[in-house]
C-alpha cells in the first residue's frame, strides 16, 4: 500500500494495470499519472510520480520520462482552474486571438501564467483541440466550449471566479 | 443540396445514438453475430475481400487501402493487435470526435470485426487526453456495454472467438497521432515514432504483430458488411469509393463535419457548408489538414474532391478537414501560427525537425514582426526542403509542405510584407 496515493487513486491505477498483459505495466503509467493529478489538483509532485513508479514497480525516470513529455501533466501547482484556448487555424480564422487576449487583459496576465490567487492557470496551447468547425473554442478544466463570443467567455470567467 | 451523412453519421441525429438499445434498433452487430455464427462461410479472408472490394482507405490521412493493409499481417500463432488511433488532432479535424460521441458502438463493432479478420484477440483504443470528459465516457461506456451484452470477451456468444477491447487515454501529444509514435505511447513512453521497417504488421504493439487504423476506418467496417461492398463503394467513384466525412472549418456560414460522397464538386461541399463566410469572395482552402498543402481560389475551385483531383493539383484529400479562408486574410500569419504549431509539436529526435521547425518559425516571426530580409523567403525554402524526407516519420514534411505550398502561391504577400515593416497585404 502506498501512503502519498489515496484509495481512489490508487483503485484507478489499478483499472489502468488491467488492461495490459502481465509485464507490461508501463503501460499504464499516462493514466496513473492522470489519477494522480486529479488526486493532487492538477499538478504532479516528485513525491507522486514516485509513489505510482513504487506501486505499479517501474523505474522512476520512466515515470518522469513520461510526466515531462505530455502537455497534460503539470510538474508545478498552476492553479485551481485550467483553461486552453486553441489558438490553432481554424480557430485563429474565427478569432481565437481576440478572446485570448480578451482574457489575458481580463485576468491580467500572459497565456502560460496563472493569476496570482491561484485561482485561473491560462495554459499555452499549441494543439487544435478537435472542436475546429465549433471555432474559436477553449476548454476550462477540459469541459469543451465552443462557438465562444466575448460575452459568453466573461460569463464562464465570472462563474470561475465566484461572481455568478 | 447534395445528401449527406449516408454511412456512419446515418443515425447520429436519432436521441440516444450512442446507447447500446439504439444501435441494435439501427441494425448494429448484426454483421459481428453473423460471423461469430458462421465462421466457415464469414472467413476472415472472406471479409478483407469484401473490404478490399468496397475500396475503403485509410482516414487517418495517408489513405492507405485497408483491406490490403489487413492483408499484410503475418498468418501465424503469435499474439496480435488490432489498435484504433482516436487521437484525433490534425488542425482543422475533429470528425472523429463526433464518432466517439454519437456513434461508439460502430467503432467497437468495426474493431471486434477487424480483429476476427487479421487473427487479433486484443484491442486498444487510443483516444487523446483532451477527449478525456467528452468523448472517453462515452466509448468506455460503449464498451462496458456491448461486454455485459455478451459481444466481447472471452468465447463471444460461444463461437470459440475471444475479443477483449480496452480504451486509453492518451496525455496531450500531437505527434502521439502518427502510429508508430502512438504505439510508443501505448507502450507507456514517450510518443516518439519508430523507424520503419520495420511495420507494424511485423513488429508493433510489445513487438508484436499490430495493425493501426483511423477511428472512421473502423466505425465504417461494419456498414460495408453489412450492406455489401458495392454499396457503399458505388457512393463514390471508381478510384476514391465511399464517403468521407469533412470537417468544414473557417470562414463559411454553416461550419461542420460533414459526411459527404467522394467526387462531389468543391462548389457542393462549400454549398453544403452554406457558402462563404459573409458573403466574401473565397481565396484559399487548406483541403485536408494543417499539413496538406493550401490551394488558392481558382485552383480548388476546379477540383472535385477526392484522392486523386487533388493529388493533381498538387496537394491531399488527407484527412477532409477543409480549412476555408476568404479574402482579407493574411497569409503569412497563418503561415506563421501553422509553423508554430509544428515548432511546439517536434518530438525532438531527429535534427532536420527539431532545429528546422524552429528556423521556420522564427523567419516567419522576424518578417510579421517588420524584421524580414530580402533573402527570408529562399531561406525558408530552403529549410523546409532540407527537413522534407529527412525525418523518421511523416512530421518532417507535415511541416514543410505548407511554407512551400504558401510561398509558392503567395510570394508576393510575403515578400509585400518583408518590404513594407510587417505591413500585410491582405487587408
Ligand atoms: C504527424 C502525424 C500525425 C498523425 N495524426 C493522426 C491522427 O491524429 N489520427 C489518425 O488517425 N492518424 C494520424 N496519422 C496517420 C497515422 O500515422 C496512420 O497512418 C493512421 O492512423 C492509419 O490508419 P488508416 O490506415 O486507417 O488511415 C498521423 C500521421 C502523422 C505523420
Ligand atoms: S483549430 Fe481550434 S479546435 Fe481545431
Amino acid at each position: 500500500m502506498s501512503e502519498v496515493l489515496t484509495t481512489e487513486t490508487i483503485k484507478e491505477i489499478d483499472h489502468w494495470l488491467s488492461k495490459f498483459p502481465v509485464g507490461k505495466q508501463r503501460s499504464a503509467i499516462i493514466g496513473s499519472l492522470h489519477a494522480a493529478q486529479h488526486q493532487n489538483h492538477g499538478f504532479l509532485t516528485s513525491e507522486l510520480m514516485d509513489a505510482v513508479a513504487a506501486y505499479i514497480d517501474v523505474p522512476k525516470i520512466q515515470v518522469y520520462e513520461v510526466a515531462t513529455f505530455y502537455s497534460m501533466f503539470q510538474t508545478k501547482n498552476v492553479g485551481k482552474h485550467e483553461i486552453s484556448i486553441c489558438t490553432n487555424i481554424s480557430c485563429m480564422l474565427r478569432g481565437s486571438d481576440e478572446i485570448l487576449s480578451h482574457v489575458e487583459k481580463r485576468l491580467g496576465i500572459d497565456v502560460g501564467e496563472s493569476t496570482s490567487d491561484g485561482n485561473i492557470f491560462l495554459k499555452q496551447e499549441e494543439e487544435c483541440l478537435a472542436a475546429c468547425t465549433g471555432a474559436p473554442m477553449m476548454m476550462v478544466d477540459h469541459v469543451y466550449i465552443e462557438n465562444l463570443d466575448i460575452r459568453k467567455v466573461d460569463e464562464i470567467l465570472d462563474r470561475l471566479e465566484g461572481k455568478s | 443540396m447534395s445528401k449527406y451523412n449516408q454511412v456512419i453519421y446515418a443515425n447520429i441525429n436519432e436521441s440516444n445514438s450512442w446507447t447500446l438499445d439504439e444501435y441494435l434498433k439501427q441494425g448494429g452487430y448484426s454483421v459481428w453475430k453473423q460471423i461469430l455464427s458462421d465462421q466457415s462461410n464469414k472467413t476472415s479472408e472472406w471479409v478483407i475481400e469484401e473490404v478490399k472490394k468496397s475500396g475503403l482507405r485509410g482516414r487517418g490521412g495517408a489513405g492507405f487501402p485497408t483491406g490490403l493493409k489487413w492483408s499484410f499481417m503475418p498468418k501465424n500463432d503469435d499474439q496480435k493487435y488490432i489498435v484504433c488511433n482516436s487521437d484525433e488532432s490534425e488542425p482543422g479535424t475533429c470528425h472523429d470526435r463526433d464518432i466517439l460521441k454519437y456513434n461508439p458502438h460502430a467503432l467497437v463493432e468495426g474493431m471486434a470485426i477487424a480483429g476476427y479478420a487479421i487473427g487479433a484477440t486484443v484491442g486498444y483504443n487510443y483516444v487523446r487526453g483532451e477527449f478525456m470528459l467528452e468523448c472517453y465516457p462515452r466509448i468506455d461506456a460503449a464498451v462496458k456495454d456491448a461486454y455485459d451484452a455478451g459481444l466481447l470477451g472471452v468465447n463471444v456468444l460461444d463461437s470459440g472467438i475471444d475479443f477483449d477491447l480496452y480504451n486509453f487515454l492518451g496525455a496531450g501529444a500531437y505527434i502521439c497521432g502518427e502510429e508508430t509514435g502512438l504505439l510508443e505511447s501505448l507502450e507507456g513512453k514517450q510518443g516518439k515514432p519508430r523507424f520503419k521497417p520495420p511495420f507494424p504488421a511485423n513488429y508493433g504493439l510489445y513487438g508484436k504483430p499490430t495493425t493501426v487504423n483511423n477511428t472512421q476506418t473502423l466505425a465504417t467496417i461494419p456498414k460495408i458488411l453489412e450492406k455489401g461492398a458495392k454499396w457503399y463503394a458505388d457512393f463514390g467513384t471508381e478510384k476514391s469509393p465511399g464517403t468521407l466525412i469533412f470537417s468544414i472549418s473557417g470562414h463559411v456560414n454553416k461550419p461542420g463535419n460533414y459526411e459527404l460522397p467522394l467526387g462531389i464538386s468543391f462548389e457542393e461541399v462549400i454549398d453544403v457548408a452554406g457558402g462563404i463566410l459573409d458573403g466574401k469572395k473565397l481565396k484559399a482552402v487548406i483541403p485536408g489538414g494543417s499539413s496538406t498543402k493550401v490551394l488558392p481560389a481558382e485552383i480548388i475551385q476546379n477540383c472535385t474532391m477526392d484522392y486523386e483531383s487533388l493529388q493533381d493539383a498538387d496537394s491531399a484529400l488527407g484527412t477532409g478537414a477543409m480549412v476555408v479562408i476568404s479574402e482579407g486574410t493574411c497569409m503569412v500569419e497563418l503561415l506563421k501560427r501553422i509553423s508554430r504549431f509544428y515548432y511546439a509539436e517536434s518530438c525532438g529526435q531527429c535534427t532536420p525537425c527539431r532545429e528546422g521547425t524552429g528556423w521556420l518559425y522564427r523567419i516567419l516571426d522576424r518578417i510579421t514582426n517588420g524584421q524580414g530580409k530580402e533573402s527570408d523567403l529562399a531561406l525558408l525554402v530552403d529549410v523546409a526542403g532540407r527537413i522534407e524526407g529527412n525525418t523518421i516519420c511523416a512530421f518532417g514534411d507535415a511541416s514543410a509542405w505548407p511554407v512551400q505550398s504558401f510561398i509558392k502561391h503567395y510570394h508576393h504577400e510575403f515578400e509585400y510584407m518583408i518590404q513594407n515593416k510587417g505591413k500585410t497585404l491582405a487587408a
